[in-house]
């Protein structure tokens, strides 16, 4: 199993702000909107940097999709910046019509998603957020792991002319990757190749997966990781050459099991591919108040449960 | 700009291709349709700065339309083909299989003339706000405009859309409602009341014009006209326009119930007989 290390755990949603915040250097083009969670979505230094550019639009995001999608005509490139669930489920007929089925070049980029959001409950842990948005036809959809690559991902979009959905988060996780990745919408990360079990982990489950590969080796199972970091375009070829040789999968995400990322692998595998699969994800619930461990814990995204499902999985492959 | 005598004959021949469009697949909004030749004709064949025959969906230093309430698609359709947009024979393609001409306006199948898909009621004004801000962003001196249904003003995002433009003086658009007084169960007093929508868009901060003759063209132009001349001064402007749904065809007057039901074979001759032939059908 190859090591993985960090230095310091840093939240995705800083990357969000830091890769922004390059964007506003960059790029003239690029304009920001946030519905009131400035601070939170980190996007105060692109605000200070570029006031002309920035939108705030107050508690109104209905209003910001639609406004994003009219900056576009005048060739802007928006980010919207809002909570995950604010940024979808409030929002979801403004981003299908306006924005997706219009064609427009918005970038919605939404903080806070899944239960790691913590003690603030159900209300805005949306746990259904990537679903929504890769139904959407020409929405790209994806949900980086650390720090490093959301600020790599919110660099990259800016490029990709045509709406994308950025999924990232609130708490502190190891920032793992490099910091001069190249990252490449719609194409899988290799992260540990082995010759067992395929684990495909999304987001904050992508650590939590390389954990498991440290335990799993120790017991003598050699394990393939990828880092699906972009939902849709989903890496087909890359998912269906690793299940070639290991012939099992698991796949694990905070998100609902209808509709996240498992579902994307399965629906590939059972047309192409047929192997057994284990779902790593929560299990037609809603979330509740705890801190994001106790949470990951009660809900079964945790490490264990990645073991877990591995040990199930290969009990079915034999 | 055109004779008056011209664009009335033109805006005719707009309620024949209106009538014939819904008519021919037996589908679509006739009355409000109906009821916005006027406002249609004033401002692209008199208002408007646009250029039909080289569409570019980013429009820099061209005015911008954004048909919010998209139902009445037909009469965008009419005389957006009638200014050069695309052929007017295509008219004859609208809501049916393959067409670029959609039951609701969309960019998804190109149709030169539309920047944005619209339908679903409410979400226009947010957008063409967006693209005032981004021609303020440009430098680009050039006026956004937009319509909706009276209806339409019952969605929440409009006044979410209001109250933004108003306080950040998006002072570059004209947005007008087509004041009709119906919808589709019936009278929009006896649905959902709007109230006094004049002190309403006064009190979000609006310049707000009333216009009670709608279907009078040079009435139309003139206050599309008076509405420029308050851009610039830091306020949105609204036109509230009174028009009469089903104008120009007399049994479709006066009644909710041609807001979206298309004529049969006989009703079509009726209406027919009283919109004579001006510019040639399509």
């Amino acid at each position: 199993m190859k090591k993985y290390t960090y230095t310091e755990k840093k939240d995705t949603r800083s990357g969000f702000g830091a890769g922004l915040s390059e964007l506003g250097k960059q790029n003239e083009n690029v304009v920001a909107l946030c519905a009131d969670l400035t601070g939170s979505l980190k996007m105060d230094a692109f605000q200070k940097a570029h006031p002309e550019r920035f939108f705030q639009v107050g508690i109104a995001e209905a209003n910001m999709m639609g406004i994003a999608a009219g900056l576009t005509i005048g060739g802007k490139i928006p980010f919207t910046g809002t909570f995950a669930n604010f940024s979808t489920g409030r929002v979801y007929d403004q981003i299908r019509q306006s924005i997706a089925y219009s064609g427009k070049n918005v970038k919605i980029c939404a903080s806070h998603a899944g239960l790691t959001l913590g003690e603030d409950g159900a209300t805005h842990q949306i746990l259904e957020d990537l679903g929504l948005m890769k139904m959407l036809p020409g929405m790209v959809v994806i949900n980086p792991c650390d720090y490093n690559q959301t600020k790599a991902a919110t660099i990259a979009i800016a490029k990709h002319v045509g709406p994308v959905y950025l999924r990232f988060g609130r708490p502190n996780v190891p920032n793992f990757t490099a910091a001069d990745q190249n990252f490449e919408i719609g194409k899988a990360v290799m992260l540990n190749e082995g010759t067992d079990v395929t684990i495909i982990a999304t987001g904050h489950l992508v650590w939590k997966a390389i954990e498991a590969g440290e335990q799993l080796a120790a017991k003598g199972i050699s394990v393939e990781i990828i880092n699906i970091h972009t939902i849709k375009p989903l890496d087909d070829a890359a998912i269906l050459k690793s299940l070639t040789k290991t012939k099992c999968v698991v796949t694990a995400e905070e998100h609902q099991m209808n509709g996240g990322l498992g579902d994307s692998v399965a629906q590939l595998l059972s047309r192409k591919l047929p192997v057994p699969q284990e779902f790593v994800a929560v299990n037609d619930s809603f979330g509740e108040s705890g801190t994001p461990d106790q949470l990951m814990v009660k809900y079964g995204l945790d490490t264990v449960n990645i073991v877990s499902a591995v040990e199930k999985v290969l009990a079915r492959k034999k | 700009m055109q004779d008056i005598a011209s664009l009335k004959r033109l805006s005719t021949q707009v309620r024949r291709d209106i009538v014939r469009m819904v008519h021919a697949v037996s589908s679509g909004h006739p009355g409000g349709s109906l009821g916005c030749v006027e406002y249609f004709v004033a401002l692209y064949k008199v208002i408007l700065k646009h250029d039909p025959a080289h569409f570019t969906m980013d429009g820099k230093n061209e005015d911008l339309f954004f048909l919010s309430n998209g139902h009445i698609s037909p009469v965008f359709y009419s005389v957006l083909a009638r200014s050069g947009y695309f052929p007017v024979e295509e008219l004859k393609t609208f809501r049916k299989l393959n067409s670029r001409l959609q039951g609701h306006p969309t960019t998804h199948e190109g149709l030169p003339g539309v920047r944005i898909a619209s339908g679903s009621l409410g979400q226009g004004m947010s957008v063409a706000i967006g693209a005032a801000l981004a021609k303020k962003l440009n430098k680009d001196t050039n006026i956004v405009y937009c319509l909706h249904g009276d209806g339409e003003l019952q969605e929440g995002q409009i006044w979410e859309a209001a109250m933004y433009a108003a306080a950040n003086k998006v002072d570059n658009l004209i947005a007008t409602v087509d004041y009709n007084g119906r919808q589709i169960d019936g009278d929009v007093d006896k649905i959902l009341s709007l109230g006094n929508l004049k002190a309403k868009f006064e009190a979000f901060g609006w310049h707000v014009l009333e216009n009670n003759h709608g279907n009078d063209l040079e009435n139309v132009i003139t206050g599309l006209n008076l509405a420029k001349t308050y851009v610039g001064k830091g306020k949105p402007i609204i036109i509230l326009m009174k028009t009469e749904m089903g104008m120009g065809v007399d049994y479709m007057m006066g009644t909710h119930k041609w807001h979206g039901s298309a004529p049969n074979d006989e009703q079509l001759k009726l209406a027919l007989d009283q919109l004579l032939v001006t510019e040639g059908d399509y």
